[in-house]
């Protein structure tokens, strides 16, 4: 059987990569697609730390952070797609009009 | 024994009473009501002072009215409180201020008749009265400094009261502040009363509080007493701080009168008599006092001799009698000082008053040098200055008579002969320029312009009443204290006496050689006046020829203004601009403000980058906050 | 699960993920994260969280992922350009972070009390019966306000992506060249 520690481990370096990929990617669209891997890191720990522990906690907190990050990322897609429309790129970049 | 007299006040409420009226009312209230207010306020403040004078007198020696009106300060254990004391010393103080003031009151009714100012003139005039009277009745010496501050104010108001002219407005600000550096001194003469008696627990300023402790201002009264003085040199034109009273000439002449004459200077002389205990324990004090005020009366005649604007002999002369009256109050004559404060104020300020009367009718001609011959066109003008000069050069039977000789021979007795010997010559240049005055300007062959030779006319009525008024007291004035052996001899000193003390002579003086002596000296001087200005009047110029430098040294009043300005006033100035302004307000103070400004500002621009507008950008603050935080939690918490 | 499958899954997700941060065309990315999300699923099937594993599959790998996939064609997205200059600083800046963070974490997790019984476990565990029995009674009001918050998401979705009705113009006769547009996908238009 798999220790908990080393599936919580795989979950931060999973974490880890999805930071990495939040802050150095351009592309709008893939700095979401990395806040998903984060988001799918956490639920990893969630499971094993339920598994460690015989509770069901663990499972319930993963579906609901399943839902809720649908929905983000359907609101999120609806954002990006009526910046597009006004700004013809999805360069994160470009988007500095709160520049000083 | 004190009794509890109300009235007291009253005194004090009708000049109050009037600076209200013409503050307020003045312009639209018109002349005579100004006037009559004005010169009204101060009889009725003198009949009231009568009232009072009646009272103390039917009282036993010793004895004083007194009001407290409300408490004033109230700090701890220290408590002043707004009260009056109408004792012999007041009594005789009040009267003068209030009668003397009375009388010229009414005679600048006719010397500012044409005046625009009206109503200001009698508003600072009243006020004046009233601070004046606030200095003498005070009970205490803190109230007694209020008077002091409030007669320095309205000397100033008065000598610049055309202050349209630039120089007249400087002389009143010169005025002020040389006032002002004795007022340090006097303060500091107050602070260290206060504490040489609250280290004993007794917190009081009264007069009669510090008299009966005055064992406990053992220790430090030769300090507080030469820092009194300094006050008094300051308010009462002695060396060093006596600068400002021949530029003050250029304040209407009964200001000069009531203010440079018979009232304001003598509060220095006031302030010693009333404070006889605290000098008789620092006789190192009294001794410089005497000292300082011979030396004074000295230096001011040796100036007065060649002067030639007829206000500025007087202001000289007026340094020169306050000098007599602190070599008196210095010998620990106090009532001999007082004796010939009283009569100075009569003659002085007939002087005064007479010299505005020949100003008048000269149109506002001021130099002797263009006088002359003018006696029979004032007949009344000539034969009242002619008394005061009488009474001035202490001819016998006049008021001053009795008073200068009583000064130099309690000066004598005092053991300070050689205090005595510089009166003696002091007296014999008062009696040479005072009679030079008279003769250049009443006789001699005429220098009048044609033009104002037509206009000269006797001042009216409401000037020459005043005159003669003054010239009535200049002669009777002195009467009060006759010499030793005859009718009521001593009677002034004996009133006196319960409030400063008696004197106690040192070295036997024979009173009459000394008084010989004195009048010689007085004979002296009219001999040569009338010799120099009436037999050969080309004389005294080409004695000023020959004498060249020195002569120059005297017209120049021995530059002290000039040294004053160039030791003091420049280097302040300079000072005060360059290190006050330049170096601490500018780069310090202006510097801190503005570059907390500056700094923020820069800062702001730094700080402002981190606002990229990138959100990677915040995500990465974000996750550098992170990691710090959760490392802080991590080995400086867990572990 | 035993280990070996373990350290398998693990290097696969790993490697997925990488691939969804270094990959420069995006549906390259997109493709990277389906297999990330797919391991990830096999990972909890394993770890005996069957049913949130294929709730996984089903709707995270399913339907999130098509979703990116279309939004990814409607916006016609290129791959990037090779390397974008500059920012270089703070591209090692935040490589930095995240490398801190991962070590941070470690050290973290690794100090915490690693789990209790992890060969016993409840019968029934991870079945949807259990899930169901957690959802319907402590996680109740969540359960109802995440309803809502989905309704939310919807109209929220909609209505930000919506285009807006263009203002009606002057009726002018349009010149021949001055066609009204037809609506395109690739979002040009819209007011």
């Amino acid at each position: 059987m798999v220790p908990s520690g080393y599936v919580v481990g795989l979950s931060a370096v999973l974490f880890a990569i999805g930071v990495a990929g939040v802050l150095l990617r351009r592309n709008v669209i893939v700095i979401f697609m990395s806040i998903e891997v984060m988001l799918n890191a956490v639920n990893l720990a969630f499971v094993a730390f339920g598994r460690g522990l015989g509770s069901m906690d663990g499972q319930t907190i993963v579906f609901f952070v399943m839902t809720v990050a649908a929905a983000e990322a359907a609101v999120g897609l609806a954002i990006i797609i009526s910046v597009f429309r006004n700004r013809e790129t999805v360069n994160a970049d470009e988007f500095n009009l709160m520049r000083w | 024994m004190t009794a509890y007299f109300p009235a007291l006040s009253l005194i004090l409420i009708f000049p109050a009473l009037g600076v209200i009226f013409h503050l307020f009312m003045g312009r639209r209230a018109g002349r005579a009501a100004v006037g009559a207010v004005g010169t009204g306020v101060m009889f009725a403040a003198f009949a009231v002072a009568l009232a009072a004078f009646a009272k103390l007198l039917a009282m036993p020696a010793g004895a004083a009215l007194e009001v407290t009106l409300w408490p004033w300060i109230s700090a701890g254990s220290f408590h002043t409180s707004i009260g009056f004391r109408f004792d012999a010393l007041g009594a005789v103080m009040t009267l003068i201020v209030s009668g003397v003031g009375a009388v010229i009151h009414l005679y600048s009714i006719g010397y500012m008749a044409h005046d625009e100012d009206y109503a200001r003139y009698f508003a600072y005039m009243n006020l004046f009265a009233l601070s004046m009277l606030v200095l003498v009745l005070a009970d205490n010496l803190l109230l007694m400094f209020v008077g002091w501050e409030g007669v320095g104010l309205c000397s100033y108001l008065l000598i610049s009261f055309w202050y349209t002219n630039v120089q007249f407005a400087r002389n009143g600000r010169k005025a002020f502040i040389v006032n002002r550096v004795g007022d340090a001194g006097f303060i500091l003469g107050i602070l260290t009363i206060t504490a040489a008696l609250a280290s004993h627990g007794v917190w009081t300023l009264k007069f009669t509080g510090l008299a009966a402790h005055a064992s406990m201002l053992a220790p430090v009264a030769t300090t507080a007493a030469l820092l009194l003085f300094l006050g008094a040199t300051g308010k009462s034109a002695q060396l060093p701080l006596y600068v400002w009273l021949p530029d003050a000439m250029v304040g209407p002449t009964p200001v000069s009168a009531l203010i440079h004459a018979a009232t304001m200077v003598t509060a220095g002389v006031y302030m010693v008599a009333r404070l006889n205990f605290l000098y008789l324990l620092a006789p190192d004090a009294m001794h410089l006092v005497a000292t300082v005020g011979a030396v004074t009366a000295l230096f001011a005649a040796t100036i007065a001799i060649v002067q030639t604007d007829i206000k500025r002999v007087l202001a000289y002369s007026t340094i020169s009698q306050l000098g007599y009256m602190f070599m008196g109050v210095g010998s620990g004559a106090f009532a001999a000082g007082i004796f010939h404060l009283m009569t100075h104020a009569f003659f002085k300020g007939l002087l005064f008053l007479c010299a505005g009367s020949v100003i008048h009718a000269m149109d506002g001609e001021q130099e002797m040098t263009r006088m002359g011959a003018l006696a029979r066109r004032l007949p009344i003008t000539y034969p009242t200055m002619l008394i005061a000069t009488l009474a001035i050069s202490a001819v016998p039977g006049f008021s001053g008579y009795f008073s200068k000789d009583l000064i130099l021979d309690r000066t004598f007795e005092a053991g300070y002969s050689n205090l005595w010997f510089i009166g003696v010559v002091t007296a014999a240049l008062t009696s040479f320029y005072m009679f030079r005055l008279i003769f250049l300007t009443f006789h001699g062959r005429s220098r009048v312009e044609p033009g104002k030779l037509a206009h000269l006319h006797e001042s009216p009525s409401v000037m020459t009443i005043p005159l003669i008024i003054l010239a009535v007291l200049s002669v009777v004035g002195g009467w009060v204290q006759l010499p030793a052996g005859w009718l009521w001899d001593g009677a002034f000193t004996r009133f006196l006496a319960p409030v400063v003390g008696n004197f106690h002579p040192v070295v036997e003086g024979s009173p009459m050689t000394l008084g010989l002596a004195a009048s010689a000296a007085t004979l002296l001087g009219f001999v040569l006046s009338y010799g120099l200005y009436i037999v050969s009047p080309e004389t005294p110029a080409r004695i000023a020829q020959s004498a060249g430098a020195f002569y120059q040294l005297l017209v120049r009043k021995y530059y002290v203004d000039e040294i004053y300005d160039a030791l003091i006033s420049r280097p302040l100035f300079w000072a005060s601009e360059n290190v006050l302004n330049e170096g601490i307000d500018h780069d310090i103070i202006d510097g801190i403000v503005d570059g907390t400004g500056l700094g923020v500002e820069a800062s702001g621009e730094t700080i402002r980058r981190t606002a990229t507008g990138n959100v990677q950008n915040y995500a990465l603050l974000y996750l550098l906050g992170a990691v710090g935080v959760v490392a802080y939690y991590l080995f400086l918490v867990v572990r | 699960m035993p280990l070996w499958l373990f350290g398998f899954l693990a290097a696969l997700s790993i490697a997925a993920a990488l691939g969804v941060v270094l990959q420069r065309n995006p549906v390259h990315c997109l493709l990277a994260l389906v297999l990330t999300l797919l391991t990830i699923a096999v990972l909890f099937i394993g770890l005996d969280a069957v049913t949130v594993g294929f709730l996984q599959a089903i709707v995270y790998a399913g339907a999130i992922m098509v979703l990116f996939l279309f939004v990814i064609w409607l916006l016609n997205l290129q791959s990037e350009v090779r390397t974008q200059p500059g920012h270089l600083g703070l591209k090692l800046c935040a490589a930095l972070g995240a490398a801190m963070l991962a070590g941070e974490l470690f050290t973290f997790l690794g100090s915490a009390p690693s789990a209790v019984r992890p060969d016993n476990v409840l019968a029934g565990y991870g079945s949807i019966d259990s899930l169901a029995a957690m959802l319907f009674s402590d996680y109740l009001i969540s359960f109802e306000v995440t309803s809502v918050l989905l309704l939310a998401a919807v109209v929220g979705a909609v209505a930000i992506a919506r285009r807006l009705p263009r203002a009606p113009t002057v009726a002018v006769r349009p010149a021949d060249s001055e066609r009204p547009e037809a609506p395109r996908m690739t979002g040009t238009g819209g007011a």
